[in-house]
């Protein structure tokens, strides 16, 4: 096999082999990066020379005798996270020359780890797109099919993974947004339990929804991601101090006895019938293992979005307060005054979609709408947060499918916003609620695109969700499928 | 000609709490660094950058709840205030709003006729400073400091229960007092760690409280006085002239004596408060709150209290004396092994009429209060007469030196020989023939007359007591 081919745990083997070296890995994957970008655009920043010397500084640790698992291993990561001393854009125009003075905690634990990172992976811009195509360093194709979107925010990382260019990288959920480009990319991603995963040095977009988390090529691989990822963390107020895990070791667990709820609200209008065939047999391999099925109801779920759209676009417009063209972010050249500056270094810095859910945000929080918006929404999470509170009382997980069709065609949904929120009707939910989800590769559509199967927790199941995609994974070949996006 | 009018006062007091690190990151609070200094990822609101709470601003905050008498909410809530302004570097403060941490509690104030009032106090909550924009030294441009944004600070908000500007300075500097009592804060105006807004309105006695306007920028007691005193007039002005009071916020100008227009209600900012999802809701254990509480200093009320009992004050030389932290500690210095009332006398008249002659507060008062304290030993043993006790006062306020020393240096020892005070009165006497026959034929005022003069011979050194009973016999005698 190919060094590109290779997952985490693979290539963490052929390290500790020494079957190759890290600054051999890195270069070869950093080649393959450069050279799909033109096709791609999964990257926003390659970081060529920092990663060869962090693969020197790994291959230097093994020769003294260091055998951290993924030490070596290459990673890179959404542009969400700040990287010390590198640019660090979140898909905006207004942070595009922004250079961070800090690491955010998850970089600085790959780091510790000996992981080498590779540069910094495109995203919608700040994280709000369902598409990637609201970045500002362009859009992201889906290596299946270059026409298509790879979803989003974490498009870039979706892509790259799919794409072969990368065997691991970081991406952030808040509503979806590890999972759906994990779906429409045909890899592996999870969506943690909110606080196992700090969120110090991850750019806010609505911090009460998001989560950072690892996508790769397989639930195993997330594992050994989330092995060195989660954890507490005294720099993040939400961060449970009970978050770190032995995600890996808790693999390989058995099915049989397991329940699983399939809610009805899941599998109905709008649902692709190719992606609800494909989902419902993976659940019957679950089935076929030893596991049962159970009924379970979401009623509240047909709130999820239109709760979403308050809340996150609420707390959004005032986590971006802080771009205001005063110290590091764009600032316009045309300003006459103060007041002048703000809203042209913010009407120039931010892109459309940003702009629109700012203006929600204020909207929703402003005096004499509070009530009917802001409040409303969070009491509609609590019955959401309850509905799944009810549903675990009965069954261990809950699976469905992770998006209500496969990858559609780039600019299909970008002239309306509200057919793009819907892309996330299945994955909002879980944000709203805080558990863990993964998405997972269950199938393709005749088109030939992936279809990802969501496997939903309850709080602090992420070792069961990533043991039961696993076990999946161990018995199917769909994760292993790769897009022939090199020969299109 | 007006009828009167009744002046409606309440005072928010913003209180930098004196904690070594601001409230939601690592930075020191020191004042007066370098611009910028003190700052790091989380206070200059770099992007990911998250807040921590400072347990220690917590503690700071539930002291002073217990210290009025405060109700503390078990479960308080930070919240967002949004607004644009440079030197807010998050594009909003992290404050509390729905649910402070102190709720109701009060003060009771002690006001310069003798009597004293009990001033309400809504809530005090927990919140973030700003930073400051730097105007000059920067030709065209405005440079911002981050070093104060993050200091933690209370907000104690009072009721509208103050009705003249006495009143309101008389709650302000009760408020001052306790702050350092409780170490919660240096108190330091000048630095801004302690600043005020007054909401002032007018109303006829008896009828509803007229439209108010909030004056903003009163850092000292003076100001406050004098901002309230103008707003009087000014809305008094308004309201006989038939106008109406616009709701609005006004800064005081300190140099023109005069307040101004800020903003009015129209143009006041939607703060947009929502509860901050980077925090979680503030839980108190009880205890917690009994663990501050059993390290509580001795409080001014209680302090008044003891000063009644163990030195038999009156009350109101106790609340005097214990109005301010540095004063009663001063007192009862003075007052060790000495006459309680006298020493009181001593420290309420000589001591914060001269601090108050030379513009001092007791912190920098010129006299330690070990010396005060060997100047009233000096007069109980009679090396010394009250009287030139006032006078060695005066040396040691202005130049300093010990009681002693100044008594020796410049002799002012009290004369007790008996022989020698009777050779000046015989001298007197014999000067003075007339006086001391219209005296033994019966003319008693004239004893004062000597008296005066033995006491300017012995340049006021004569004993007194000594001087009165060896005069009388003299003048007897012959």
């Amino acid at each position: 096999m190919e060094l590109h081919q290779m997952g985490v745990a693979e290539l963490s083997a052929g390290l500790r082999n020494k079957d190759f070296s890290a600054v051999e890995l890195s270069s070869t994957l950093l080649q393959r990066l450069r050279q799909a970008q033109d096709n791609l655009n999964a990257c926003i920043t390659i970081s060529e020379e920092s990663a060869l010397e962090q693969a020197r500084a790994a291959d230097q640790r093994r020769a003294q005798g260091d055998s951290a698992p993924l030490l070596g291993v290459p990673l890179a990561h959404k542009d969400i996270f700040c990287t010390r001393g590198q640019r660090t854009t979140c898909g905006s125009k207004m942070l595009a020359e922004f250079v961070s003075p800090y690491d955010a905690t998850v970089v600085q634990r790959f780091q510790k780890a000996g992981m080498v990172s590779l540069g910094k992976l495109n995203m919608d811009e700040f994280a709000m797109g369902s598409s990637n195509e609201t970045s500002f360093f362009g859009a992201v194709r889906n290596p299946w099919d270059l026409t298509r979107v790879p979803g989003g925010s974490s498009g870039g990382s979706a892509a790259a993974l799919a794409a072969r260019l990368l065997p691991a990288a970081t991406g952030t959920d808040t509503g979806g947004s590890i999972r759906q480009p994990a779906a429409f990319c045909g890899v592996t991603g999870l969506k943690p339990t909110y606080g196992r995963v700090s969120r110090y040095g991850m750019i806010a977009f609505a911090s009460s929804l998001d989560q950072g988390g690892p996508m790769a090529r397989s639930a195993a691989d997330c594992a050994l991601l989330m092995d060195v990822m989660a954890g507490h963390d005294a720099l993040d107020s939400t961060s449970h101090p009970q978050a770190a895990g032995r995600f890996s070791a808790a693999l390989g667990r058995s099915v049989k006895g397991l329940r699983i709820g399939v809610p009805e609200e899941f599998f109905g209008e709008g649902l692709d019938p190719e992606v609800a065939q494909v989902v419902q047999e993976a659940i019957q391999w679950y089935v076929r293992q030893g596991a049962e099925i159970r009924p379970v109801h979401l009623p509240n779920n047909v709130h999820a979005v239109s709760t979403y759209y308050v809340l996150a676009p609420a707390e959004a417009s005032s986590n971006l307060s802080r771009f205001d063209g005063i110290r590091y972010s764009h600032r316009s050249g045309s300003s006459v005054d103060l007041q002048e500056l703000y809203l042209q270094s913010r009407y120039e810095g931010f892109g459309p979609e940003v702009r629109r859910r700012i203006l929600v945000g204020s909207y929703v929080l402003s005096a004499g709408y509070y009530d009917a918006y802001y409040r409303k929404a969070q009491q509609l999470r609590a019955l959401i947060r309850e509905d799944f509170r009810r549903a675990f009382a009965e069954v261990d997980v809950i699976m469905g499918p992770t998006t209500p069709t496969p990858a559609f065609a780039l600019g299909a949904k970008s002239a309306d916003p509200v057919a793009m929120y819907l892309a996330d009707i299945y994955t909002i939910a879980v944000n709203l609620a805080g558990i863990p989800a993964l998405s997972l590769p269950c199938g393709f559509s005749k088109a030939g695109l992936p279809i990802g199967l969501q496997i939903m927790g309850n709080y602090f199941a992420d070792e069961l969700i990533l043991g039961l995609g696993d076990a999946y994974q161990r018995d199917s070949d769909w994760h292993q499928q790769v897009p022939g996006w090199e020969e299109q | 000609m007006s009828m009167a009018w009744e002046v409606v006062i309440g005072l928010e007091v913003h209180v930098q709490l004196n904690t070594r690190t601001k409230i939601f990151c690592a930075c020191s609070t020191a004042f007066g660094a370098e611009p910028n200094a003190h700052t790091c990822p989380v206070c200059l609101a770099m992007p990911g950058a998250l807040p921590v709470l400072n347990e220690a601003a917590v503690d700071k905050a539930i002291a002073f709840g217990l210290a009025i008498g405060a109700e503390l909410n078990h479960r308080s809530v930070f919240a967002r205030k949004n607004y644009f302004y440079p030197d807010l570097p998050k594009g909003y403060q992290i404050s509390q709003y729905e649910i402070p941490i102190v709720g109701r509690g009060h003060l009771d104030v002690l006001l310069p006729d003798g009597m004293e009032k009990r001033i309400n106090i809504t809530r005090a909550h927990l919140e973030e400073d700003a930073g400051k924009s730097l105007h000059e030294a920067y030709a065209g441009e405005s440079g911002i400091d981050l070093n104060r944004a993050g200091t933690p600070l209370l907000e104690i908000v009072s009721e509208p229960d103050m009705r003249s500007a006495v009143e309101a300075v008389a709650y302000l500097k009760k408020l001052h007092a306790l702050v350092r009592y409780l170490d919660i804060s240096d108190g330091n105006m000048q630095e801004g760690s302690f600043r005020c807004d007054a909401n002032v309105s007018l109303r006829r006695p008896g009828e509803p409280f007229g439209t108010r306007a909030e004056i903003k920028n009163l850092n000292s007691f003076r100001f406050l006085e004098k901002a309230i005193g103008y707003e009087i007039l000014r809305q008094q002005d308004i309201l006989e002239a038939g106008g109406k009071v616009v709701q609005e916020t006004r800064l005081f100008d300190a140099n023109q004596g005069e307040t101004r227009s800020m903003r009015s209600k129209e143009e006041a900012n939607d703060y947009r408060y929502f509860p901050d999802p980077d925090l979680l809701p503030l839980q108190l254990e009880e205890e917690r709150i009994e663990r501050v509480r059993a390290a509580l200093p001795e409080l001014p009320d209680a302090r008044k209290a003891r000063f009644i009992e163990q030195y038999g004050l009156p009350t109101y030389d106790a609340a005097v004396l214990t109005a301010a932290q540095e004063l009663a500690d001063y007192y009862e210095i003075v007052a060790t092994d000495q006459d309680a009332k006298l020493a009181a006398n001593w420290v309420m008249g000589e001591l914060l009429g001269a601090l108050n002659k030379a513009g001092l507060e007791i912190e920098s008062c010129p006299v330690v209060a070990e010396e005060l304290r060997q100047l009233l030993t000096r007069i109980a043993d009679q090396t010394i007469s009250g009287k030139i006790a006032k006078e060695i006062f005066e040396i040691l306020f202005a130049e300093g030196g010990s009681v002693d020393a100044i008594i020796d240096a410049r002799g002012l020892r009290q004369i007790t020989d008996s022989s020698a005070i009777v050779a000046m009165i015989d001298e007197i006497i014999q000067k003075n023939p007339q006086q001391a026959a219209d005296y033994r034929a019966g003319k008693e005022k004239l004893f004062g007359f000597f008296v005066g003069q033995v006491m300017k011979a012995s340049q006021g050194k004569a004993n007194p007591d000594q001087v009165n009973a060896l005069l009388r016999e003299r003048l007897q005698a012959q």
